[in-house]
């Protein structure tokens, strides 16, 4: 490869021309646009081909966009997938039903529990006790799957937000998303990756006091929320780079199976949590948010509107598990509930010593049953069933396989950032360069999740 | 099945048997003194359903008349099974015919059944209708020789990714595919890793001098 600097006249290692049969390609690091675009000013009416990614500041993780140029126009534009595929699903098949959800909370690592709220439910549907599932379970996933969409909402729109060059709605953003982190801490005992809603409920109640930091947040986002708007809902350069850009109408949304706040933004009033609700949705008090404009502003508004929602629902289900003190939150078929049990010691939460002390010292039997529960764990009749739910993006939905096993035969995850993602031609061609971004951001996808 | 002969055996055909389950703890040979290795259990999916299948179950059995090959009722879910011939015009009736119109497709996913002889892959449908408010799930199978299903793309552009993605995981050909490429796995990776015979890979990991086989090799309970 040859390559020069124009500026200094060094050898650049990264950042040079090279020939190809296809033409010259040139690779771009940034500081030397000056010497690419004098090079390709003598080609300037040939075909301009654009790889970015899949490393990439604006790319919303590992996603390579192959965009064809003419001037700044945008006349073909290509996703490239799969940098990020972890064999989540294969790896399930090796491990028992309980563990299959450590697997799936790492997919879409921005709403974890949305991953596991859907195949815990249709684990529960082929088990066949999704009518057994205690109040308090369902109240509390209800609770951690709201809270999950207003960190996920922040960080959708904190991205964006940065991609335009808002780095305040950056900051903001993300400092809020720490405060709902802390809370998943507090609950789940991690900030990311909880594993924490299981086949038969979730795996642990409450911690102390847990109630009260919630409350003291529901009040605190009802003081930051109207930040956003300020900042960005009248903002003139805001809505000059969202507004019409990323166009897709409902027959567009349709065609393409796009779900989620790019479906509402046509105005279509399209909730799962509505339409077909799950874990009790039916029982709490909420609006649809709905917007007009087919637009990325209009998805702005909704995740915006969408996120005072959910502060409404986190309220409603804190109310409802301050009712609810002891109750229990696993399913009460033994043959199914996790046995072990843990609880805080002096160096941290670790195995419950009252546990460890019952089925070591007291119970033969209660070994026992721990032991076949947690090593080869329940079988699942057989069957399939496919549960959706509403997450922060879409139609989330995993089709869950069982041959009568200990171990799913077969779980298939529908993410919607990989459904949604295949609007990114039709939200982009014809339109600017610089606007592929702001449609991107207002897919809002998560790479984790299009790939798993 | 309904109220009054719930207790009665099965009748022929209503059960569909796909492979055996042998023993328990995952033992082969002479290392398990248990007795249990000897353990032969069929699995056994739900079996075909009969008519009235309740609600409206019925009209989108009318609808696709002389379309389904089977019809199977589980768990409050509805699945008909159809031959692939027949795929194309079924999907197009679910789509557009106003009782049904079936008009979000959520997409497809592969499933491997090695012990299904003769129809070894299935792709599986998820189809709901916004309309109604209804969901139904449609499965077609194809045997391992002759991996072919004709692609429902002009009907749900949606499947593009869906279909490049079971290609790439079950090596599942969906004719009529304007550009079936690998979607997840590189270009010029061999094999379809999601199938049952192959690998999941991984290496023996040491600790303490002991030795632990990588996932798919460890002894486990079956």
């Amino acid at each position: 490869m040859t390559s020069t600097n124009s500026t200094t006249g060094e050898q650049d290692l990264f950042a040079g021309t090279s020939e190809t049969s296809q033409g010259r390609v040139f690779t771009v690091t940034g500081q030397d646009w000056d010497s690419v675009v004098d090079s390709v000013a003598e080609h300037a009416d040939e075909r301009i081909v654009v790889n970015m990614g899949p490393q990439h500041p604006s790319t919303h993780g590992v996603l390579r966009l192959i965009l064809e140029l003419e001037g700044e126009t945008v006349t073909e534009a290509r996703c490239g997938i799969g940098y990020l595929h972890t064999g989540i699903e294969k790896n399930m098949e090796f491990r028992s039903w309980v563990q299959g959800v450590t697997f799936c909370t790492r997919m879409d690592y921005l709403a974890p529990f949305y991953n596991e709220a859907t195949y815990v439910l249709g684990v529960e549907r082929l088990l066949d006790i999704e009518d057994d599932i205690p109040e308090k379970a369902q109240v509390m996933r209800v609770l951690l799957m709201e809270l999950n969409r207003i960190s996920s909402h922040l960080v959708a729109i904190a991205t964006g937000g940065m991609e335009l060059g808002a780095l305040t709605v950056m900051t903001i953003g993300f400092r809020e998303r720490e405060l709902v982190v802390d809370l998943f801490e507090l609950i789940t005992g991690l900030r990311m990756n909880h594993a924490f809603i299981r086949p038969g409920g979730v795996a642990q109640d409450l911690p102390p006091g847990a109630l009260d930091e919630i409350r003291d947040f529901v009040a605190l986002m009802k003081k930051r929320l109207p930040e956003y708007a300020d900042l960005c809902n009248a903002n003139p350069i805001f809505r000059a780079r969202l507004e019409n850009v990323g166009h897709l109408d409902l027959a567009g949304c349709m065609a393409l199976g796009m779900t989620g706040p790019v479906l509402r933004s046509t105005g279509y009033a399209w909730d799962l949590r509505k339409t077909q609700p799950y874990c009790g949705y039916e029982d709490y008090d909420f609006e649809v948010q709905t917007w007009d404009t087919s637009d990325s502003y209009g998805r702005f508004r909704i995740r915006v509107n969408e996120m005072w929602e959910s502060l409404k629902l986190v309220e409603q289900a804190a109310a409802r598990l301050a009712d609810l003190e002891g109750a229990p939150v696993m399913v009460a078929d033994k043959k199914i509930a996790w046995p072990s049990q843990l609880a805080i010691g002096s160096d941290g939460m670790g195995n419950s010593l009252d546990h460890i002390r019952h089925i070591m010292g007291e119970s033969m039997e209660a070994l026992i049953h721990h032991f076949k529960l947690v090593t080869e764990g329940f079988a699942v009749p057989p069957g399939q069933a496919y549960v959706p739910i509403e997450s922060p993006r879409g139609e989330m939905g995993a089709h869950v396989v069982s041959d009568g096993g200990t171990r799913p035969f077969r779980a298939h995850f529908r993410d919607p950032s990989f459904v949604n993602l295949q609007g990114t031609s039709v939200m982009s061609e014809g339109g600017m360069v610089a606007d592929v971004i702001v449609a991107i951001a207002s897919i809002d996808p998560v790479m984790g999740g299009v790939d798993r | 099945m309904t109220e009054e002969n719930k207790n009665l055996p099965a009748q022929p055909g209503e059960i569909e048997s796909i492979g055996e389950r042998h023993g328990m703890f995952g033992v082969q040979g002479s290392g398990d003194t248990s007795g249990y290795g000897g353990i032969v259990k069929p699995t056994i999916y739900p079996g075909a359903a009969q008519r009235p299948y309740g609600g409206w179950f019925d009209v989108v059995a009318d609808g696709l008349d002389g379309l389904i090959d089977k019809v199977v009722v589980h768990r409050g879910e509805i699945t008909f099974h159809i031959s692939r011939e027949n795929l194309p015009e079924a999907a197009k009736k679910l789509r557009d015919q106003p009782d049904l119109r079936f008009e979000f497709c959520s997409g497809v996913s592969g499933v491997h059944y090695p012990d299904d002889i003769g129809r070894e892959l299935h792709a599986v449908y998820h189809l709901m209708s916004m309309t109604w408010n209804r969901r139904i799930r449609v499965e077609v199978t194809c045997p391992d020789v002759d991996p072919h299903i004709p692609s429902l793309i002009a009907l749900y552009p949606t499947l593009d990714w869906h279909e490049r993605e079971t290609w790439d995981f079950f090596g599942i050909i969906f004719d009529g595919h304007p550009s079936l490429a690998r979607i997840e796995m590189p270009d010029d990776w061999p094999g379809h890793p999601q199938r049952k015979d192959y690998p999941l890979g991984g290496i023996p990991v040491e600790y303490k001098g002991a030795t632990i086989p990588p996932p798919d090799e460890r002894r486990a309970y079956s």
